[in-house]
């Protein structure tokens, strides 16, 4: 075993703490033989210091498309000739669509917006909207609006919303090379309202958009530096019309050295495969990241694309002996 | 109304021009479809968690999935 992963086995798997910036560096550069045992590793710190349960999510999109600002892997900014068209979702749908994520076991149902942040038509839509769900769903309901102002974070959080998404996306320093229209500081002020009003802190991610592994690191310990109860880690899935449409998504391999490193970095977060995976790890990969770092999964659909068949996520959980986590556990 | 293809429904081109490949790859692995088949206009597509729904302003609304 490399010297990091020693180390590593000491520092987080024994006394829970994550790796350092230079650290999670030298796991991303792990040659190839050593991904399996870094990945073996940061099972044994999941397993370790957050359990043998799998958290399951579904998300939905309120508002798709029309979006001001240029974030240049999505499809859903107004600034790109993109197939993606505006559309709302209105309240009985989005309803339906909590009801039919709560069949597949999901505890969590996100509701997201492509905004800069939230006008009062939409927060009108969400005060109505989550209402709506917590009558009739047993589910723990989740928003991702963009940026809030601190009056709706505080009307967020008494709503009930326990969670919300609002991700770094990519290193401070890489920032500029993915979205000109706001900054790395204007969503980071964003997520110390979430936890100063007490919502849980979700905060993300997106590999592979040109980011250096030095960045890619910068990354992880920018986002540890949160505590954030949950990261999503999402795969450049490059789409038509986008500034990085010409980006090649990332390897198995490279995914798969970031999931552990990831984990290495942020022992006791929920840290969840979130949108291309399919694209990026397939089926085998998306097994050897469950067992190597990941302890939650978006299942079913994004927000302008589709995932797996729910059904085979959950029959791969079952077949590693992995519980979903159950509503009740997560109260 | 004529059911034939005449357009793809990844990009939109007219079905017999150019190289579809890339359009079907992508309509297999992640995407739902965007263009009408008929017109070639962008669809409205809203992505649920478990299917989604497509219309085209010109010629209705695609079989839910």
């Amino acid at each position: 075993m490399t010297e990091v992963l020693e180390a590593a086995r000491e520092q987080v798997l024994e006394r829970g703490e994550g790796l350092r910036e230079d650290q999670v560096l030298a796991v991303l550069e792990l040659d190839d033989d050593q991904v399996e045992a870094a990945l073996e590793l940061a099972h044994e710190v999941r397993m370790r210091w957050c359990g043998p349960d799998i958290e399951v999510e579904g998300i939905v999109s309120l508002k798709t498309g029309g979006c001001p600002e240029d974030c240049h892997f999505c499809s859903q900014s107004g600034r790109f000739e993109t197939p993606v068209r505006a559309v709302r979702l209105d309240i009985p749908s989005l309803v339906e669509a909590a009801r039919q994520t709560a069949t597949t076991g999901a505890t969590e149902f996100c509701i997201v917006a492509a905004v800069r942040g939230p006008d009062e038509r939409l927060m009108e839509q969400v005060r109505e909207g989550v209402a709506a769900i917590q009558e009739a769903v047993d589910i723990n309901v989740a928003c991702s609006l963009g940026i809030l102002t601190r009056d709706q974070a505080a009307e967020l959080a008494g709503l009930g919303v326990h969670r919300y998404n609002h991700n770094l996306e990519t290193a401070r320093s890489y920032f500029g090379n993915v979205v000109t229209t706001h900054t790395w500081e204007e969503r980071r002020e964003t997520l110390e309202l979430i936890r100063e009003f007490g919502m849980e802190v979700c905060c993300g991610c997106i590999i592979g958009m040109g980011e250096s592994l030095a960045q890619r690191a910068e990354l992880a310990a920018q986002l540890a530096s949160l505590d954030p109860h949950e990261v999503p880690l999402n795969f450049l899935d490059p789409r038509p019309g986008t500034p990085f449409a010409h980006l090649t998504p990332p390897d198995a391999r490279e995914a798969l050295r970031a999931i552990a490193a990831f984990r290495l970095a942020m022992p006791r977060t929920v840290l969840r495969f979130a949108g291309g995976r399919e694209l990026t790890l397939g089926d085998l990969g998306a097994r050897q990241g469950v067992v190597g770092g990941i302890n939650a999964i978006i299942v079913g659909n994004y927000l302008t694309t589709l995932g797996r068949d729910p059904q085979e996520d959950l029959d791969l959980l079952a077949e590693l002996s992995m519980p979903v986590k159950a509503l009740s556990d997560t109260l | 109304m004529s059911t034939a293809v005449l357009h793809c429904d990844a990009c939109g081109r007219p079905r017999d021009e150019g190289d579809h490949a890339a359009c079907r790859a992508r309509r297999a692995a992640t995407d739902p479809p965007r263009y009408c088949t008929q017109c070639g206009r962008r669809l409205r597509v809203q992505v649920l968690p478990l299917g989604y729904a497509a219309e085209c302003v010109r010629c209705g609304p695609l079989p839910p999935r």
